[in-house]
């Protein structure tokens, strides 16, 4: 595995992670396309610090990133519960009374 | 594997850095317990408990005083600049508690965690204004989000409410994204995330020509635009705002906007100078389009809530006029707008709060008909905001404007001066239809009837108006402050 190679994929994740939050309607698919976006960037502060700077400054960031991303999953189900309770759908289309 | 040593001294200067925030985490952990142990008709107490917390966490920013001070191998700095946003931050946290004691009777959000929500997402805010650090910046936006989410859609049975936490949650997370993937970016080429290397490696001019280094500085500035509500980014902001319960659409106008603008100001006044040729453009042209967007969007609601929500879109358009020039003039406008903007706008909420008789239907603008000559205090009060908003003298609104403007036409910016210029005296037409309403429109049915406030709640609207007044007259030693903070933020 080398520097390019991660690097690749990193970005390939991100622009996965970008085109299922762009055309998903389903909250949860959205969710999750957030989620391979901070992954992506993870990928990337771990190739990093790994190859280059020699220092564990990435790494870290990474676990912190990780426990971010646990933490805006747990509120953003804890949301779309309440949703699909008085509304029956997670659909974001169908979130479209507030207008002007 | 050597065993890990640790400095005594630099813990303790480390553990003083964040004096105020460990005491706002400790205040809200504490009511969150204490919610628990005491009975139905004593929950008033826990919001006296957050204001106490609160009025302590202040006095140790006065107590820590102007000087640097650097903790976590610089991680964090508690400067001028720190100690500026503190107070702003902290007061504007004090008057939504303040308001929080009316509001939470009547909608029933008297509950420990909504308290501590609140104190929660203001730690982040202090964390994401002092932090020197690309990662505690991040740590500090998402520590301050997170809270907001939940209080955006409190009233869990509101559809409005859920709909505002939904749009807010996932376009948050999505600039999240964005954010993180930038500094990912920055981080790649440079090496490092501490804000002040950064500036020394900028004058590398290999580093600025960088596709990666570019991409990275325009994808943390999508984030941050996302979170000041910037045009074209600003999509979620009139649906969060109107959804939420209205105490947290003041708290989020006013605290949030600072901190920030706060971490922006850092940003691009410390680590971007050496962008600034091709930086400016994009913010003149993001602040353009924010000021005018915000204000013609603005001009067409009925919603009191939505039109106070667009027109907090077009504010964070006039704050970045100052950051256009990336001076200390500009810096130092910027500062006072943002003290300023927190106190008017909280107050205007403050206000529309009263007289709205409940969530949802009461903010038509309707509803504000024949309340100037029946309810004459708060007419004088509502009045006062809105031309502080607007920008008439002798308001504190008026002179931070004129900073800001004068500011953007000695770094020779003209044009974006007269731009702001005339959306400032667009916006006046719509504040000012909110005060012919309350004077000259008579109402179809009956006048409204206020909801009485409580003592607290009067306090801060009298405190809010007290500062738009004061700072209105007698600007000059809180704009040394500012031009402090931000000169202790160059050194």
């Amino acid at each position: 595995m080398t520097l390019d190679k991660l690097l690749v994929i990193g970005a390939a994740l991100f622009c996965c992670g970008l085109y299922t939050i762009l055309t998903r309607r389903n909250a949860v698919a959205v969710l999750m396309g957030v989620e391979l976006v901070l992954n992506a960037a993870n990928i990337n502060f771990v190739a990093f610090s790994h190859y280059v700077s020699q220092l564990i400054g990435g790494q870290i960031f990474a676990v912190f990133v990780i426990v971010l991303a646990a933490a805006e999953a747990a509120v953003a189900l804890a949301i779309f519960l309440r949703m699909f309770a008085t509304t029956g759908t997670v659909e974001v289309d169908m979130a479209d009374h507030l207008k002007g | 594997m050597a065993p890990i040593s640790i400095d005594a001294a630099a813990l303790l200067t480390s553990v003083q850095s964040i004096v105020p925030e460990i005491i706002v985490v400790a205040t809200a952990i504490f009511v969150l317990l204490l919610d628990l142990a005491i009975s139905e008709e004593k929950k008033h107490l826990l919001c006296g408990m957050g204001l106490l917390g609160i009025g302590v966490a202040l006095f140790s920013v006065y107590a820590l005083g102007q000087g640097r001070i650097e903790g976590f191998s610089g991680m964090i700095v508690h400067d001028g600049m720190g100690a500026f946003f503190d107070v702003v931050i902290l007061s504007a946290c004090a008057l939504t508690f303040l308001m929080a004691t009316g509001y939470s009777e009547w909608e029933g959000t008297h509950k420990g965690e909504f308290y501590s929500l609140i104190l929660l997402s203001t730690s982040g805010m202090m964390f994401m204004a002092k932090g020197t650090d690309l990662m505690t910046v991040f740590l500090g936006l998402e520590t301050l989000s997170i809270p907001i989410y939940v209080l955006v859609g409190f009233h869990r049975n509101r559809m409005s409410s859920l709909e505002g936490a939904l749009k807010y949650f996932l376009l948050g997370a999505f600039a999240s994204g964005f954010l993180l993937y930038g500094i990912a970016l920055i981080y790649a080429v440079t090496g490092t995330t501490k804000i002040p290397v950064l500036a020394t490696m900028l004058y590398d001019p290999r580093i600025l020509a960088s596709p990666l280094f570019l991409a990275g500085t325009g994808l943390l500035l999508v984030g941050f635009a996302f979170k000041v509500s910037l045009v074209p980014f600003h999509m979620w902001t009139p649906d969060a705002y109107e959804g939420a319960p209205t105490v947290v659409t003041a708290f989020m106008s006013a605290a949030v906007k600072a901190a920030a603008f706060a971490a922006l100001i850092r940003v691009l006044l410390v680590a971007l100078p050496g962008m600034q040729p091709v930086l400016w453009k994009v913010l003149w042209g993001l602040a353009v389009l924010t000021m005018t967007v915000g204000n013609l969007s603005a001009l067409v609601q009925n919603n009191v809530k939505r039109l106070l929500a667009y027109s907090s879109i077009a504010h964070a358009g006039y704050i970045l006029v100052g950051l256009v020039s990336g001076d200390v003039l500009g810096g130092q406008a910027s500062l006072f707008y943002l003290l300023v903007y927190a106190f008017m706008n909280m107050g205007a909420f403050g206000v529309v709060m009263l007289i709205a008789q409940k969530e949802d239907e009461g903010y038509d603008i309707a509803n504000l008909a024949g309340i100037g000559f029946k309810y004459p205090a708060l007419g004088a009060l509502l009045t006062l905001f809105l031309i502080s908003l607007g920008g008439i003298p002798p308001t504190a609104g008026f002179v931070g404007k004129f900073y800001l403007f004068s500011a953007a036409v000695k770094n020779g910016y003209i044009w974006l001066a007269v731009i702001g210029v005339l959306n400032s005296a667009a916006s006046i037409y719509y504040y000012l239809r909110m005060v012919v309403y309350m004077y000259m429109v008579t109402p179809d049915v009956e006048v409204a009837v206020p909801r009485p406030p409580r003592i607290l709640f009067s306090m801060a609207l009298c405190a809010s108006a007290v500062v738009v007044v004061v700072l209105g007259i007698i600007p000059r030693s809180v704009l040394e402050i500012a031009e402090r903070s931000v000169l202790s933020l160059l050194m």
